[in-house]
């Protein structure tokens, strides 16, 4: 039994770390090997993580809509999404003629890196993750704020008028959204005391901050939810893609790898928000936890933390999901109108509720 | 070479050839993204001196916030895809006269100065030091320069909403 608690992704990562040791020795070659095969891993497991997403996007919408979805590549239709991606493969990467060529290639490779880097602090297990850096927050809204920019570079220069709208679309919106979920992040920082994602997993072991922090942490939860799925862009927030107005908005002229790069992006950038609610909200790996129910908690941490940090992440997902198949596209006004008259006031003034009830000690 | 001078020599690279594309490239937009890689650069270097606030702040503050802003002034001017035209011999001429000056006089400073180390006992530059550093009414506290920068960023937020305002005029 003392083997199953202790089994996790940490001491698998404390394993490799000391056989790599044993055989290259310390040094600088062993730096640049681990690197190599941190990058490598995540790399895989993202992949595999878009593969899975998609899948699960078209089974979540034929459920919301009251079809199958795909059923008939491979079983149950699981195998979909390795054609489609074979399919994007054997396309041809099309630049267009009038397009700023460097740019035009240049736009998906900043936009899956800024992607990639938002991933690097999340906490996937106890004691796992890839950087432990102290103002975990702070750095994942500053990558966020960067993904604007491919966004922009990547709609101007397709010189496409199509294009340069859907990217001016989004400009506006990531801009404004940006700002609501840097307060409802701050309202979990205020109760917490700390920046770095593990001390705020930490500091929920007696029960998750949406429990724990009242009717405030819920209203900071949910505009973090709406405002996260108009920062990536996902219906009903979706005008910078809107296709039946703009025919794929910023993306119009990608094809092949360089739209599939984009594709990855997006559910890159889901399971980002995803986990980054799932662990400011939600305890992240940590167990469901009630504080002084000694017996229970003990219960529940034989769940092993990587269950319970995909399970959160996962049904955020979902939640995300629904929301596309649930709400008609926003027009640009009231995508806006929505931001700066009601979500940014309600979280400037909970942001003052949460900080009140830190100073008096309210929450549990 | 150690592995870490290494990776400083490759960050002021990226910053050093960002900025010269930055100026010398002759399409607005590709200027404003040499600027970008210029910029992260600097960001790159505070991570490896281990400011990781300042880095964030670089990134949030001019790469979030000033490139944006640039590249939405380029989206809003005329024919923004178009080469400049070259510019006057005379113009860069004295432009490489000023660059090569600010240069040695920036060598001449670093060289003549005698950097002493700090005798003080160093202060970690965590988020909470530089909070309380930040709001604190000793002697080498910062709350003046605090509250007087939060005017100033006021009464720009202010004039800003002034200019923006539709007044409804009665028919």
């Amino acid at each position: 039994m003392n083997i199953l608690l202790s089994y996790s992704f940490s001491s698998l990562a404390a394993y490799f770390h000391n056989w790599l040791q044993s055989i290259i020795g310390n040094g600088i070659l062993l730096t640049i090997t681990e690197l190599v095969i941190v990058g490598v891993v995540l790399l895989v497991f993202l992949i595999l993580l878009a593969f899975f997403l998609g899948y699960m996007e078209r089974k979540v919408a034929a459920f919301m809509e009251i079809r199958l979805g795909p059923n008939r590549v491979g079983p149950k239709g699981t195998l979909q999404i390795v054609a489609d991606t074979v399919k994007l493969l054997f396309k041809e990467g099309f630049t267009p003629d009038a397009a700023d060529k460097f740019l035009f290639n240049l736009a998906p490779g900043i936009i899956i890196t800024t992607a990639l880097l938002a991933v690097a602090p999340i906490a996937f297990a106890r004691g796992f993750q890839i950087w432990d850096i102290n103002i975990g927050v702070l750095y994942i809204s500053s990558i966020s704020s960067m993904a604007v920019i491919g966004i922009l570079m990547a709609g101007w220069s397709s010189s496409n008028k199509y294009s340069l709208i859907g990217a001016m679309r989004c400009g506006a919106q990531i801009v404004s959204y940006e700002l609501s979920i840097g307060l409802s992040l701050v309202s979990i920082v205020v109760l917490t005391g700390s920046l770095s994602l593990n001390d705020i997993v930490e500091s929920q072991a007696n029960g998750w901050w949406i429990f724990k922090g009242h009717i405030p942490v819920m209203i900071a939860f949910v505009v973090f939810v709406i405002a996260s799925t108009a920062e990536i862009n996902r219906a009903p927030f979706d005008l910078v893609e809107a296709d039946q107005e703009l025919t794929g908005g910023f993306n119009t002229e990608y094809a092949g790898m360089k739209f599939a790069m984009f594709l990855m992006a997006e559910y890159i950038n889901l399971f980002v928000v995803s986990a980054v609610a799932a662990t400011i909200f939600l305890g992240g790996w940590m167990p469901f936890h009630i504080g002084g129910l000694t017996g229970f908690n003990h219960v529940m941490d034989y769940i092993p933390s990587s269950v319970w940090f995909f399970g959160k992440t996962l049904f955020i997902i979902f939640i995300i999901m629904q929301f596309r198949w649930t709400f008609p596209r926003l027009r640009i006004d009231q995508l806006l109108n929505l931001e700066w008259k009601y979500l940014l006031p309600i979280s400037m003034v909970n942001v003052l509720l949460v900080t009140l009830m830190a100073i008096m000690g309210w929450h549990l | 070479m150690s592995a870490s001078q290494v990776i400083f020599y490759i960050i002021a690279a990226i910053i050093i050839g960002g900025g010269i594309l930055a100026v010398t490239s002759r399409k607005i937009f590709r200027a404003a993204v040499f600027l970008l890689f210029s910029l992260l650069g600097i960001a790159a270097l505070y991570f490896y001196l281990n400011y990781e606030f300042i880095a964030a702040v670089q990134i949030v503050v001019y790469v979030g916030g000033i490139v944006v802003l640039i590249i939405f002034s380029i989206f809003l001017t005329h024919a923004s895809g178009d080469e400049m035209k070259k510019p006057v011999l005379w113009r860069s001429f004295f432009a490489g006269l000023a660059a090569v000056f600010a240069t040695a006089l920036t060598y001449l400073y670093i060289t003549e100065h005698n950097f002493v180390a700090n005798s003080a006992a160093s202060v970690s530059p965590s988020v909470r030091n530089i909070g309380l550093q930040m709001l604190s009414t000793t002697e080498h506290g910062y709350i003046l320069p605090f509250e007087v920068v939060s005017m100033l960023l006021l009464a720009a937020l202010i004039g800003c909403i002034v200019i923006a305002i539709k007044i409804k005029t009665k028919e």
